[in-house]
């Protein structure tokens, strides 16, 4: 695993939502060794911790990333005052993303109000061949969803409370896809109740899935030890870490 | 060029900066950023006598100026540390200290006698970890049970024997006068602080463990005093840690009587902390005409 850490120019910021950053940061050395799942560690300045962020977009002939983030606290609000222009430090590409395969025809990328954005990349590469299917609270937390349509992805939005789209949770229409069958793969990002729900049906129906894991983090690279997260392997129960084994992990690993 | 060449328990350093135990890992993740010759040592990752999964996740807090952690010994054991991670550490010219714990103080003896016929350059015994139920910080907070663990490890091993201290002590000169008194070639101070933060909409604590070790610049003053102290009170070196986070700080804490000094939470600030503080002692050294970093051990004249 090969990262880097230096400082980069934003070269473009916009506020998709309501306390929703976007940053599209021109890092060509991070960009040509970024894949679909991996995340950056930004320093916050004045904090002692970096804050992980999943990485939303990869233009290795732009030498660009794009990174969305949603301020959930003092850390990513101070990120969140950067400007157009201003030097972000990052440590990236950081962690093992998801696995894509040109064998797949047909999959599923599933996300979770903040956790949609690493969906994106996953849509670029698999175009038509994907349905995305996103959730979020409500009408006002949506976004990405002309990002979505734009690579030529099905969009299936919904929100819990009704106000666009599908009033529901994203595991309704993820059993209406898997019932029609054909599916080769699932990827999901969001809160762990909706993970835990696209697992199980996932099993159920027999169904790779691969889910992308959030957890409180240090060094970012796998020598610290802070991101525990149980997983099973071989049989054997194994404390992962989000930072170095993934945040993306095969979802029959993940112990809950 | 100063020189930044100290000797501590008769091993020579090429430079006093070493990570601390449980930032660095066994020193692999980082070769992928600096080569590992450019510090003086390493404090591997805190090593039991068999594999220790660690606490559950949440393990890691942000607090003002610094963190918690509550990793809970999380390591594959010394059986693996002697066969995977010594060999290659071995091989990257900079001095091993292994770090090691255990639930009982024959634990600890038993890691440490593994070590001794392995060419590991000290051993950092560890009786103060926050995190662990059994030992760990019981060993640390009492004089008799810190003399009786160093004693046994002391008996396992002819390596140079560091103990690293708790600073969540009444009294930490006389738990290093009982450490001195039973066999330590050196002392290394301070280890985390014990502290705790709750998340007010949930009303959990954040870590899982509930309580977890503080460290990050917010402990520096602490590290300062404590070292200081502990320096006047015992005839064997100091290795001086806690919120270090630029040359200056080292400098402090070597001015306070640090030997030698580690570099924790700040790798997680700047994974290039360790190598910048060294070239940052550097310039303080040459700006001031000082020929070299041992000339200002111990050197703080005071009130």
């Amino acid at each position: 695993m090969k990262y880097i850490q230096g400082n980069y120019i934003i070269a473009s910021k916009e506020a998709i939502a309501r306390n929703i950053y976007s940053f599209t940061i021109s890092c060509p050395e991070v960009a040509d060794i970024a894949c679909p799942g991996q995340f950056v560690h930004i320093r916050a300045k004045g904090y002692t911790l970096r804050r992980p962020i999943s990485i939303c977009g990869i233009d290795k002939a732009k030498g660009t990333l794009r990174i969305v983030f949603e301020i959930r606290g003092e850390g990513t609000e101070e990120i969140s005052r950067l400007n157009k222009g201003d030097l972000i430090d990052m440590l990236a590409p950081l962690g093992h993303g998801f696995t894509v395969s040109d064998k797949f025809n047909k999959v599923i990328l599933i996300g979770g109000g903040i956790g949609t954005p690493p969906m994106l990349p996953l849509a670029n590469i698999y175009g038509s061949k994907a349905a995305a299917i996103s959730g979020f609270r409500n009408a006002s937390a949506v976004i990405l969803q002309e990002d979505f349509k734009k690579t030529g992805a099905e969009t299936v939005l919904c929100t819990d409370d009704g106000s666009a789209g599908i009033h529901g949770f994203v595991t309704e229409p993820l059993k209406e896809l898997l019932a029609k069958g054909g599916i080769d793969a699932v990827y999901a990002c969001g809160p762990m109740p909706m993970l835990k729900g696209i697992s199980a049906l996932c099993k159920e129906n027999g169904v790779y899935c691969e889910i992308s894991l959030e957890e409180r983090m240090a060094c970012g690279i796998g020598a610290c030890l802070g991101c525990a997260c149980r997983t099973q392997r071989n049989d054997e129960e194994y404390f992962a870490h989000v930072c170095k084994d993934g945040p993306v992990f095969k979802a029959e690993e993940v112990l809950w | 060029m100063a020189d930044l060449s100290v000797k501590v328990c008769g091993i020579d350093f090429k430079n006093p900066i070493i990570p601390a135990s449980g930032v660095f890992g066994y020193g692999r993740e980082y070769e992928e950023l600096f080569p590992l010759n450019k510090l003086g040592g390493i404090a591997t990752k805190g090593t039991t006598l068999h594999l220790r999964t660690g606490n559950l996740a949440p393990r890691i807090a942000e607090t003002p100026s610094g963190m918690l952690n509550s990793v809970g010994l999380q390591n594959p054991g010394i059986d693996h540390f002697i066969s995977t991670e010594l060999p290659y550490l071995l091989t990257k010219d900079l001095v091993v200290l292994a770090n090691i714990a255990g639930s009982t103080p024959d634990e600890c003896a038993e890691v440490a006698a593994k070590l001794d016929d392995t060419d590991v350059h000290m051993i950092e015994l560890n009786i103060s970890c926050p995190n662990v139920k059994q030992g760990g910080a019981a060993f640390g907070t009492s004089c008799d049970m810190a003399g009786e663990v160093t004693k046994k490890v002391r008996q396992a091993t002819k390596k140079p024997l560091v103990v690293k201290l708790s600073p969540n002590v009444t009294s930490i000169t006389d738990i290093a006068k009982s450490v001195e008194a039973a066999g330590a070639d050196a002392v290394s101070l301070i280890n985390t602080l014990l502290g705790m933060r709750i998340d007010i909409n949930t009303r959990r604590p954040i870590l899982r463990n509930n309580v977890g070790g503080m460290s990050g610049p917010a402990v520096f003053p602490i590290a300062v005093r404590m070292v200081w102290q502990v320096a006047n009170a015992v005839d064997i070196p100091v290795i001086g840690m806690g919120g270090v986070s630029s040359g200056r700080d080292a400098i402090e804490l070597m001015m306070a009587g640090a030997s030698a000094v580690q570099v924790g939470a700040a790798i997680f600030t700047d994974p290039y902390a360790p190598v910048k503080i060294v070239e940052e002692m550097n310039e303080f050294l040459d700006s001031k005409g000082i020929a070299s970093v041992k000339d200002i051990i111990g050197t703080v004249q005071p009130w």
